[in-house]
């Protein structure tokens, strides 16, 4: 008993000592990719992530000039519950200064709250929810890649001018399924289109069948899937099943990554259409990073672009405390800081942080290749249109985030 | 259903002072736990957990009635207080007592139905009801479907107590624990809690010495039920959340899990046997969904080899009551 309390105060100064260690700029840095490392998404972002986060680290010079950088990662298998435990335990005990990917929305703007809580710095560029930088916006937050704002107004304006006027929506059951189908809605009414009905199913569905039947029957000429992963290639999958785009209606993926249409095959996959913001193929600088990227995971795939928003924010960041000399660990500061430099990277380009938060950066409406028009694997996209960044995302008048208020 | 009867002890006054003993152990213990540089939020969720299993071992350790669904009043309690605090701005105790009255109700409407059959169909019962209002909350408005109630204000409690302070809040809820947990106590040393046994080992001759065993059942289920809500309620400061995963049946599956390893009918028992299990979710979670099959190995383990569980085996190794 006695030697257990001797322990136990004796961890308890070792963690006052530390603590006050941390209070001064020193020249460490954690960063937890927190992420779904088994289930949906887990190919979207999952260790895809963590291997980004290291190669950013890798990549940013730090390490020559006596920083020492530690990557770490966690598993919130899509449960709000479980994620802000985990980014609570690792603000409170593990000491990480960034957490970074995070996709599922339920998960992302729960660990929203308690990063700004902890004042530390969120990384986001797995998760879709515009709300990240407008309602829910915070200090600490910087949302990279992509967002619903994003891909509404490109597939969803794209699709309505090409003569898809009326649509059906199969959505997601959670934060991103809605804040997606609120999005493209609105883009589909300011472009004469109509939205003649829609269905929610739970995250992670194996069954869509009673759904895609529905959606069938409701006769509209676009069936918009507001949904990701897994649940967009099994809902895609199984309207090809049952004859969907062959009886004349046009399915719309909302969101798809590279995975998924590697996942799906060219055979189902030829011929969507859908709006990303980094495809591996765009130039020298995004294959060189592909290359280097897919000879170290294990299954040899090629970065998404949530990979390359995780790589690309951190990229900024690393620049960000070379600049400020030191970790102050003060994140709302460092935030603040990173807003202030305009971004450049080697994916994603030239860009800039805006004040609520949001990296904007140029989007691309891509179609998926023909099985006779893809040279080799991997080779999936034609570009379509190039939508300039400061078209891309949220007009800031539009926002309704308290950061612009002041 | 043999374990439960080994376990009860002829309740006297040494296994009172026992008892009286170990709670003091207990009680000291939990008071310095966060002076040692514990996890304190991982204490608190432990000790929710612990009144939670408790609730749920009066009904099955002393009326022997298997509940299947206690998650749902779980999770009730936490989505009423969770709204409550965010939605109404309602203060901690207000929100504290709506959370707890709603799973009182619920607990009313179902043990009205559930109590009428024994035994496995009882379980079922439960089960169903739970299934039934795991899908209200998946599709009502207000616990916002997949992503759960957000950020919930922890506030202050009775206007001056600032829960956001971890040491604080770290005693706020042991209090409300040792005040849960006072509550079985007494209730299981009382008349009621010997009619109760009685049910338990022999029903039709609890009739015939004139009981209304029905009545005797329906307020041990609505006790339980009750507690089990506060155990939700003060989850909710803890976590800040209110999510689909505390009303999912497998965290029905959990309680009883935590209840036979401490030791199904002991009164310390459920405590030990929640934080065992909160401690493996806790340093296992890097297995990922991995937990859930070792969990599944421990309960076969703990089923075949120490049947009354962590503490009815060291009680019955030194044939004391705990």
């Amino acid at each position: 008993m006695r030697a257990k309390l001797m322990a136990g105060l004796l961890s308890t100064v070792a963690a006052l000592t530390l603590a006050g260690a941390a209070m001064a700029d020193d020249k460490v840095v954690k960063i937890g990719a927190l992420s779904d490392q088994s289930s949906l998404y887990a190919d979207v972002g999952g260790p895809g992530s963590t291997l980004a986060a290291q190669m950013a680290a890798e990549d940013s010079g730090l390490i020559a000039k006596g920083w020492k950088i530690e990557v770490i990662s966690g598993d919130h298998q899509n449960k709000p519950d479980i994620g802000s435990n985990i980014a609570r335990q690792w603000l409170d005990i593990d000491k990480v200064d960034v957490i970074v990917d995070v996709p599922n929305s339920g998960v992302a703007l729960a660990v929203n709250n308690i990063v700004k809580e902890k004042n530390a710095v969120y990384l986001n560029s797995g998760a879709a929810s515009s709300d990240l930088t407008n309602a829910q916006c915070s200090p600490n937050t910087v949302h990279w890649t992509y967002d619903t704002y994003m891909l509404a107004h490109g597939t969803g304006g794209a699709l309505v001018k090409a003569g898809g006027d009326t649509w059906y929506f199969l959505t997601a059951d959670y934060a991103f399924g809605a804040a997606l189908e609120r999005d493209t809605t609105a883009v589909i009414n300011a472009s004469g289109g109509r939205v003649v009905g829609g269905v929610k199913h739970p995250l992670n569905t194996s069954d869509f069948s009673s759904f895609l039947l529905q959606a069938q029957a409701s006769k509209a000429k676009i069936i918009g899937l507001a949904n990701a992963g897994g649940d967009t290639t099994n809902s895609i999958k199984q309207a090809s099943e049952f004859g969907i785009v062959a009886g004349g209606q046009k399915l719309a993926a909302l969101l798809l990554f590279i995975s998924d249409v590697h996942a799906l095959g060219l055979n189902v996959a030829q011929g969507l259409n859908f709006t990303e913001t980094f495809y591996w193929d765009t130039n020298d600088q995004t294959r060189a990073f592909a290359k280097r990227f897919s000879e170290r995971m294990k299954n040899k795939q090629m970065p998404t672009m949530v990979h390359a928003g995780v790589y690309a924010a951190l990229v900024h960041y690393f620049k960000t405390l070379d600049q400020m000399g030191g970790n102050s660990r003060d994140g709302a500061k460092i935030v603040e800081k990173m807003k202030s430099m305009p971004t450049d990277d080697p994916l994603f380009g030239k860009g800039e942080i805006q004040p609520n938060g949001r990296a904007i950066h140029p989007a691309y409406l891509f179609e998926v290749k023909k099985p006779s028009e893809s040279k080799g694997p991997w080779d999936y996209y034609k570009l379509v249109a190039t939508i300039p960044a400061d078209q891309a995302f949220t007009p800031l008048a539009d926002s309704k985030c308290a950061l612009l208020k002041k | 259903m043999t374990s439960i009867t080994e376990n009860a002890m002829p309740v006297g006054r040494r296994a009172i002072r026992d008892e009286m003993i170990a709670f003091g152990i207990m009680t000291a213990v939990l008071m310095a736990l966060p002076f040692t540089g514990v996890y304190p939020f991982f204490v608190m969720q432990g000790l929710c957990f612990a009144l939670l299993a408790c609730a749920f071992n009066l009904l099955i350790g002393y009326g022997g009635l298997l509940s299947f669904g206690h998650a749902m009043f779980l999770g009730t309690a936490g989505y009423v207080t969770g709204h409550a605090l965010k939605v109404w701005g309602l203060p901690p105790e207000l929100g504290i007592i709506a959370g707890t009255a709603a799973a009182a109700a619920l607990g009313v409407l179902t043990g009205l139905i559930a109590i009428r059959r024994q035994g496995i169909y009882f379980a079922m019962i439960t089960l169903a009801l739970a299934q039934l209002m795991y899908f209200v909350y998946l599709q009502a408005p207000f616990t916002h479907g997949e992503d759960g109630i957000q950020g919930i204000p922890q506030g202050h409690l009775f206007g001056f107590i600032n829960l956001s302070n971890p040491t604080t809040l770290y005693f706020v809820v042991l209090a409300g624990f040792l005040f849960g947990f006072l509550i079985i106590y007494r209730a299981i040393n009382s008349p009621f809690g010997e009619v109760l046994k009685a049910i338990r080992e022999n029903e039709p001759r609890a009739i015939s010495l004139g009981y209304r065993t029905d009545h005797y059942k329906l307020l041990a289920f609505v006790l339980s039920a009750t507690l089990a809500g506060f155990a939700g309620s003060l989850k909710v400061f803890v976590a800040q959340n209110a999510s689909l995963t505390d009303v999912h049946w497998t965290m029905s599956g959990e309680i009883v899990l935590m209840t036979l390893v401490g030791g199904l009918g002991t009164v310390f028992g459920p405590v030990v046997g929640a934080f065992v299990i909160i401690a493996m979710q806790q340093y296992l979670a890097g297995f990922g969904q991995w937990v859930t099959v070792i969990q599944g190995a421990i309960f076969v383990i703990c089923v075949l080899t120490f049947r009354r569980g962590v503490v009815g085996e060291i009680a019955h190794y030194f044939k004391r009551s705990l």
